[in-house]
């Protein structure tokens, strides 16, 4: 491989990794800071506990998040040398407000969460997570807004071969923004509903502390039942605004190799043979690509490749199809399962059954934690992958924007290294996850105190 | 003064409060394992940073958030060319901050051992790899008329660059033990005592041989403009160090710390004293370093991120001086203990 595919390689992984701690440190923020407020409110004690116990479990995520994200401020420096000039101007600004506005909001807030149980009245230290969970908010804001830029260009100008802010207000009011945010911001909530749901079924299922994981059930489940709801109809938006503004992307989604007017069928499953530019097999429902797509003129791949290659000069504007249809139709597929699990949840609730009772359901829950984690994973892959062979959509290729200095064994250090971290990261991550979501929420000190002695190693 | 110039300023007060705030988590995070001789102990040292160490970070996001914005030419040279270097700096930076949260969330004393040498070593490299970059920065390093980096990884690693590394290393070590005598009790506060004592001569040496091998190998004493005032600015910081030791034997702990402080302060102005207009010096031809006016976005962007940073600004600093003011009691191994 060479140092650009490396770069590439490099991307995904920090990026998809970050990624699956980024969206529970959000959802979870919140989470946390409602269980709180029902504590300060009510005055109940088992919320404290409540808000403490998942508390314990954000720490453990948001520690890793944080980490991982430091590698995000430098790598498009570092690999992306090439790329950073270019769009500098207007892809910086994004990054220095979001360390400015919500870096040192998250960072400053969740020490005097850890450290002020005892500092502060109980409504000052619950609004410090309320700040933090704003801080999170804020952060995937702006860096959704850096993101935006790089699939639908706003508010700049080439000038002297480099992209130039020209309106501040355009690159905040780019459409594909407030398509984006509002999806992943959903996205992250219904994460931490199926995470609280999942490890309060594992509780309910053997009958331990039954009452406040049957309360953090009912939380976690209507946060998950609005926020999947509401990413449904967010990503039908989503998808109509992209078939218009990245066009490539769409017609990959949908496999479609040539324009269909009218009502044309709509492929739920294909055979995709990018080589032949055909699909070999297809299962269809007919006459809803239309309805799904919001225009009667869905413009297809060769078409398209057609179009952009008079625009943009001779060259293969083709994106991985197979790659993206089946990322596409992943996601989806993650995201109508967690609607469906979330709304039984809440019919169950309507009908006062106890939810400790349904063994089955509560059975289902537990391997659900991990669908907001695929929905997550493959949205992003069909996002980036699809505005391939673009990094800023119509401005400059991917490889155009790699660093020219930096060397194919460069990359390759960097790349096993970061990959060997993050592989202890997660096993140490997931050991502690595991152990502390075991022990309930009896265990109130992490653990105790190491005999003197032993722990002298060095 | 124009907008170029002032965030040529800014991103200086940037890396200001970095070194300032996190040089003296870097120098607890070094002393850790000899100042906490028992598991307790140590936990109450890192309690001493546990709640600001985090925000302490933010500001080197937020520099380089805002070199990127302000100078993209810049970001791009530098990352793109301390690349290896970065990287050693990025895996001390992750490990240690994944340490300080794991830390003591398992008993096994082998994992404790473990992630205390993660924070001790996390907080070593970058402490050294911090004046090993200003080294390189103000001395030139080799780049080539489109801004590109054409020198390799040990090109960065001269006597000189060393020797600034070390410099940065034992003065944020000295921060960090007088931090830790001002906010710790009892045996680890004599102890951090006697090793703001045992570091402070070496701290305050390693400084006044960088200085001098600056004077030798930078334009730090004979700059057109403004003439020996880096220099100057550079030998008040290492006189600011002196007063730390005065200050020790007074038993006035708070003054000691603010005196390291104003030194680490006095360091990064004289740097970009030297550097300005500069922010990348080409040891290969004048003309073709980067400047605050070569390096920089248009005048939009600038004016866009001006507003941003003196909106915002007054706000976080506000809420981070509050936070110094909650947790501004010493700690004690009676406490209880969150990390």
């Amino acid at each position: 491989m060479d140092a650009l595919a490396l770069a590439r390689l490099q991307f995904a992984v920090t990026t998809i990794y970050h990624f699956l701690f980024v969206p529970l440190t959000i959802g979870l923020a919140l989470t946390v800071a409602i269980m709180e407020t029902i504590y300060v409110r009510t005055k109940n004690p088992a919320f404290k506990t409540m808000a403490q116990y998942w508390g314990r479990l954000f720490l453990i995520n948001f520690a890793v998040g944080v980490v991982t994200g430091i590698i995000q401020e430098f790598q498009f420096g570092m690999n992306w040398s090439s790329y950073s000039r270019f769009v500098g101007d207007v892809f910086g600004a994004p990054l220095a407000i979001e360390a400015l506005l919500a870096f040192f909001l998250e960072s400053t807030f969740i020490g005097v969460w850890i450290f002020g149980w005892d500092r502060l009245r109980p409504a000052a230290h619950a609004l410090a997570m309320w700040l933090v969970a704003f801080g999170t908010s804020v952060s995937a804001f702006w860096i959704l807004t850096a993101n935006s830029f790089m699939q639908e260009p706003t508010g700049y100008a080439i000038v002297h071969g480099r992209a130039e802010m020209t309106s501040f207000g355009a690159l905040l009011g780019n459409p594909q923004l407030w398509v984006e945010f509002p999806h992943v911001l959903l996205a992250a909530f219904t994460t931490a509903a199926f995470f609280v749901a999942g490890i309060s079924a594992y509780f309910l299922l053997r009958r331990r502390n039954v009452e406040m994981f049957r309360s953090s059930m009912k939380i976690a489940l209507t946060i998950g039942a609005i926020a999947s709801l509401l990413i449904a109809l967010n990503g039908d938006a989503q998808a109509k605004h992209v078939v218009r503004a990245q066009p490539m992307k769409m017609a990959a989604a949908e496999a479609v190799w040539n324009t269909q007017n009218g009502s044309a069928p709509w492929t739920v499953v294909a055979g995709i043979d990018q080589a032949a530019g055909k699909n070999t097999f297809a299962l269809q429902i007919p006459g809803v690509l239309g309805f799904l797509s919001g225009t009667n003129h869905f413009l297809g791949i060769d078409q398209l490749q057609k179009q952009d290659v008079q625009k943009y000069g001779p060259g293969n504007y083709l994106p991985p199809v197979a790659v993206i249809f089946w990322s596409f139709r992943i996601m989806v597929l993650a995201g109508g399962l967690m609607i469906l699990l979330a709304w039984y949840g809440i019919y169950l609730m309507a009908r006062r059954r106890a939810l400790e009772g349904r063994r089955r359901y509560l059975a289902l829950l537990l391997p659900a934690l991990g669908l907001p984690y695929v929905a997550n994973t493959f949205g992003w892959i069909m996002t980036e992958i699809g505005r391939q062979p673009w990094v800023v959509y119509g401005l400059q290729k991917t490889m155009q924007g790699v660093s020219n200095t930096v060397s194919t064994g460069e990359v390759a250090t960097t790349l096993i290294g970061f990959t060997v971290i993050f592989g202890l990261i997660a096993a140490a991550d997931v050991y502690l996850m595991v152990r502390y979501a075991k022990a309930g929420p009896e265990n109130h000190e992490p653990s105790p105190e190491v005999p003197l002695e032993t722990a002298a190693v060095l | 003064m124009d907008l170029n110039t002032l965030w040529f300023i800014l991103i200086c007060v940037l890396f200001i409060g970095y070194f300032f705030l996190e040089g003296f988590d870097y120098g607890v995070g070094i002393l850790l394992p000899f100042i906490g001789k028992t598991d307790v102990e140590r936990r109450a040292v890192i309690q001493t940073i546990g709640p600001v160490w985090d925000a302490n970070e933010v500001w080197l996001l937020t520099a380089g958030g805002a070199i990127f914005a302000a100078f993209p030419q810049w970001y791009a040279t530098m990352f793109s060319g301390f690349y290896l270097a970065l990287f050693v700096m990025l895996v001390g930076l992750i490990a240690r901050g994944v340490a300080f949260e794991f830390r003591s969330k398992d008993e096994r004393p082998r994992w404790r051992g473990m992630f205390d040498w993660l924070i001790f070593f996390g907080s070593l490299v970058p402490a050294l790899l911090w004046g090993v970059a200003i080294a390189n920065i103000v001395e030139g390093v080799p780049i080539d008329a489109h801004m590109n980096y054409v020198g390799g990884f040990f090109n960065l690693l001269n006597p000189y660059a060393l020797v600034g590394g070390l410099a940065t290393l034992l003065v944020f070590t000295l921060h960090g033990a007088v931090y830790l005598t001002m906010k710790s009790e009892d045996e680890i506060r004599e102890r951090a005592r006697r090793a703001s004592y045992k570091v402070g001569w070496a701290a305050a040496g390693m400084a006044i041989l960088f200085v001098a091998y600056s004077a030798v190998r930078t334009d730090m004493f004979d700059k057109p403009g403004v003439g020996m005032l880096p220099g100057i600015v550079a030998i008040l910081a290492g006189l600011s160090l002196v007063a730390t030791r005065l200050f020790l034997d007074r038993r006035r702990e708070g003054w000691s710390f603010i005196s390291t402080g104003v030194a680490i302060l006095l360091v990064v102005a004289s740097v970009f004293l030297t550097l300005f207009p500069r922010v990348m010096v080409s040891s290969l031809n004048p003309k073709w370093d980067l400047t605050v006016y070569n390096a920089s976005s248009n005048p939009y962007s600038l004016h866009v991120m001006t507003i941003v940073a003196f909106t915002a600004l007054p706000i976080v600093l506000a809420y981070l001086a509050w936070t110094y003011w909650i947790f501004r009691r010493r700690t004690s191994i009676k406490q209880v203990m969150h990390y």
